[in-house]
């Protein structure tokens, strides 16, 4: 029988937001809507879902630093309302764009403190340190102060602290915000190491990032407004739309799109401007090819110039788009 | 990657290693940032010296000079329970400490602990500075016929001490900035009614019975038992002590453990209210 590494049931989560006199009332956001979720031990899982969809909130009733509204919650067997200790021993979470640590200290004294937190000799929290570094090719920074490293060098130091005490089931917070491409593909080989050597290792990731869920992630939950979408492998999840058409236009640079909104049979539609490069980008997601026609006769009518036509195979993207109704980056029409 | 088991530390071994994890930056920061010798050691004693020559002037009992150096160093640990301990929660909370402290499998007394002792040795240095100028600058003498009796009551001065700064803690672990009203207001009014610059005998004989009680309600706060008790055992056969040494001595006894038992459920009260409201973390951790 498979062993749940996390197990969510009808969980909700409210926050009552502070009155300002004079300027807004107190108000309650729902920041968790009955959210039911399970994740398999040994699986890397991914949570999808614009800013603001509840994915840190999850992630921290889970870490146990915040408290259920109702519902029930367990983490490795453990209830994360009462058995909170049992769940810190064999937990760690790391969050993109953290800025902890002391500024004074280098990064291995850094590290070091917080292996002292779990109990871990220092002879073996050394080894450890160095072992991570090396795999995260921050050796070279190992005596310099953290309050001199940039901004992917601090996210590869906060990585070492959160793998360094052998997590069961590590929690990752957007580990690649705002990183650049070599630093999070780094992170994402290192990810893909550290699942691959011992399976009943369970990770769970939140990421803005489509194409590093589809990389990584055994399952992907879709996540919005507090609501669990959709919750499948990515594969399964691109089969859901795999009938729609997904049309890529790159048109010459338009203010208004609209018009591309009210044509029948479009399921959906996000679009982006390159600005530089005087060019709009279109995609859409068609119930049925013959739409094409329609949307190509649109450009003219806008003002605009076809570049170029591309149709495409679904992504996690499109999956987004479809169920949530805009994508991440992207406007919403 | 391999990561090598090691035996699994029992629950006091695991505490006592975040103890000394949290006191390392303390201790290794004041060697790395050495300005804060002059704001530490230099800055303070202009303070102390504008009392000690307002007693000159009055040409008070040689002793009082004594007393008020006594207070000068202590200080220095009555200001690092209030900011370098009970504040110091809201600036772990600030730069995402906080978070990564309470999902670690420790008592966050450890952690406060571990600032308290780190914050312990800049203290020492800063009380230690004040009472070697006293003595080299203003000439003090102090005699110290009962040294277990002024170690006992430094010891249990600091547990209590130290032990009402946990309490603090957990409540800037929840209220951030609002709790920095409380330290201003435990600073200079604490200088007063703790006897800081005179002995809080004092009260009771400018002011009568009100004063008495001053003094006594003052004597929560375990710095006016302690600065007296001390102040008793440096000056022996001297009239300006409060209480009798070995009452004060039991009451700090007394304080100690109420306050570290006070600590620990306000702890677990304020972070289960803080889960709850969910003001642990700021929202953008």
């Amino acid at each position: 029988m498979t062993r749940y590494a996390v197990e969510v049931k009808d969980l909700n989560r409210t926050f009552v937001t502070k009155a300002v006199r004079g300027k807004s009332k107190k108000e309650t956001v729902t920041a968790l809507d009955n959210v039911n979720l399970t994740i398999n031990e040994g699986e890397l899982f991914g949570l999808l879902g614009p800013n603001g969809a509840g994915k840190t909130t999850l992630i921290k009733i889970l870490c146990t630093l915040l408290l259920p509204s109702s519902g029930e919650a367990s983490v490795l067997g453990h209830d994360v309302q009462k058995e909170t200790n049992l769940i810190r021993q064999k937990i760690n979470m790391v969050s993109g764009g953290e800025t902890s640590g002391y500024g004074l200290l280098t990064v291995r004294e850094n590290i070091w403190l917080f292996s002292q937190l779990y109990g871990i000799p220092s002879k073996e929290a050394n080894r450890r340190i160095d072992m991570l570094m090396k795999e995260l090719k921050l050796e070279h920074k190992k005596n310099s102060k953290v309050r001199t490293l940039s901004t992917g060098l601090r996210q590869k130091a906060n990585m070492v602290r959160g793998f360094m005490t052998d997590p069961e089931l590590i929690f990752l917070d957007e580990p690649t915000l705002g990183l650049d491409v070599n630093a999070s593909r780094l992170i994402r080989d290192f990810i893909k190491t550290w699942m691959k050597e011992k399976p009943s290792r369970t990770l769970l990731l939140t990421t803005h990032y489509m194409v590093e869920a589809d990389e990584l992630c055994d399952r992907v939950a879709i996540i919005n407004d507090g609501k669990v979408l959709a919750c499948d492998t990515p594969e399964n999840l691109k089969r859901m739309i795999h009938q729609d058409s997904v049309l890529k236009l790159e048109i010459r640079q338009i203010a208004n799109v609209s018009a591309f909104n009210n044509i029948q049979g479009v399921r959906n539609f996000t679009h982006s401007h390159d600005m530089a490069a005087g060019v709009t980008n279109l995609k859409f997601i068609l119930e049925d090819e013959a739409i094409v026609a329609d949307i190509v006769a649109e450009v003219p009518k806008s003002g605009s110039k076809i570049l170029s036509v591309q149709k495409t195979e679904p992504t996690l993207e499109d999956v987004f788009v479809t169920l949530v109704g805009r994508g991440l980056t992207n406007h919403e029409v | 990657m391999k990561f090598e088991e090691f035996k699994k530390p029992t629950w006091l071994q695991m505490n006592l290693r975040a103890v000394w994890g949290r006191a390392y930056p303390r201790i290794v920061g004041v060697n790395r940032e050495l300005s804060w010798v002059f704001f530490e050691t230099v800055l303070p004693l202009l303070g102390v010296a504008a009392f000690v020559y307002i007693y000159k002037a009055l040409e008070a009992p040689p002793q009082y000079i004594g007393y008020v150096i006594i207070g000068g160093a202590m200080t220095a640990y009555w200001m690092n329970v209030l900011w370098s301990m009970a504040a110091q929660m809201y600036w772990e909370k600030e730069i995402g400490n906080l978070e990564l402290y309470l999902i670690a499998p420790i008592s966050r007394m450890s952690v406060l602990g571990g600032m308290a002792l780190g914050g312990m040795f800049s203290s020492s240095v800063r009380a230690l500075s004040t009472i070697v100028v006293g003595m080299v600058v203003f000439g003090i003498s102090l005699s110290l016929p009962d040294p277990l009796m002024f170690t006992g009551i430094f010891i249990f001065t600091m547990i209590a001490l130290y032990g009402m700064g946990m309490m603090f803690a957990s409540l800037y672990m929840l209220w951030g900035r609002e709790a920095w009203h409380m330290s201003s207001l435990f600073t200079e009014p604490i200088y007063l009614v703790s006897g800081f610059y005179f002995p809080v005998k004092g009260f009771a004989t400018m002011l009568g019975n009100p004063g008495t009680w001053i003094a006594a309600g003052a004597s929560i706060i375990p710095i006016t038992l302690g600065l007296d008790g001390m102040r008793q055992c440096l000056y022996p056969g001297t009239s300006d002590g409060f209480l009798p040494l070995w009452l004060e001595l039991a009451i700090l006894m007394v304080l100690s453990v109420v306050f570290l038992f006070l600590a620990k459920h306000s702890l677990a009260y304020m972070e289960n209210l803080g889960k709850r409201e969910g003001r642990l973390t700021m929202r953008w951790q």
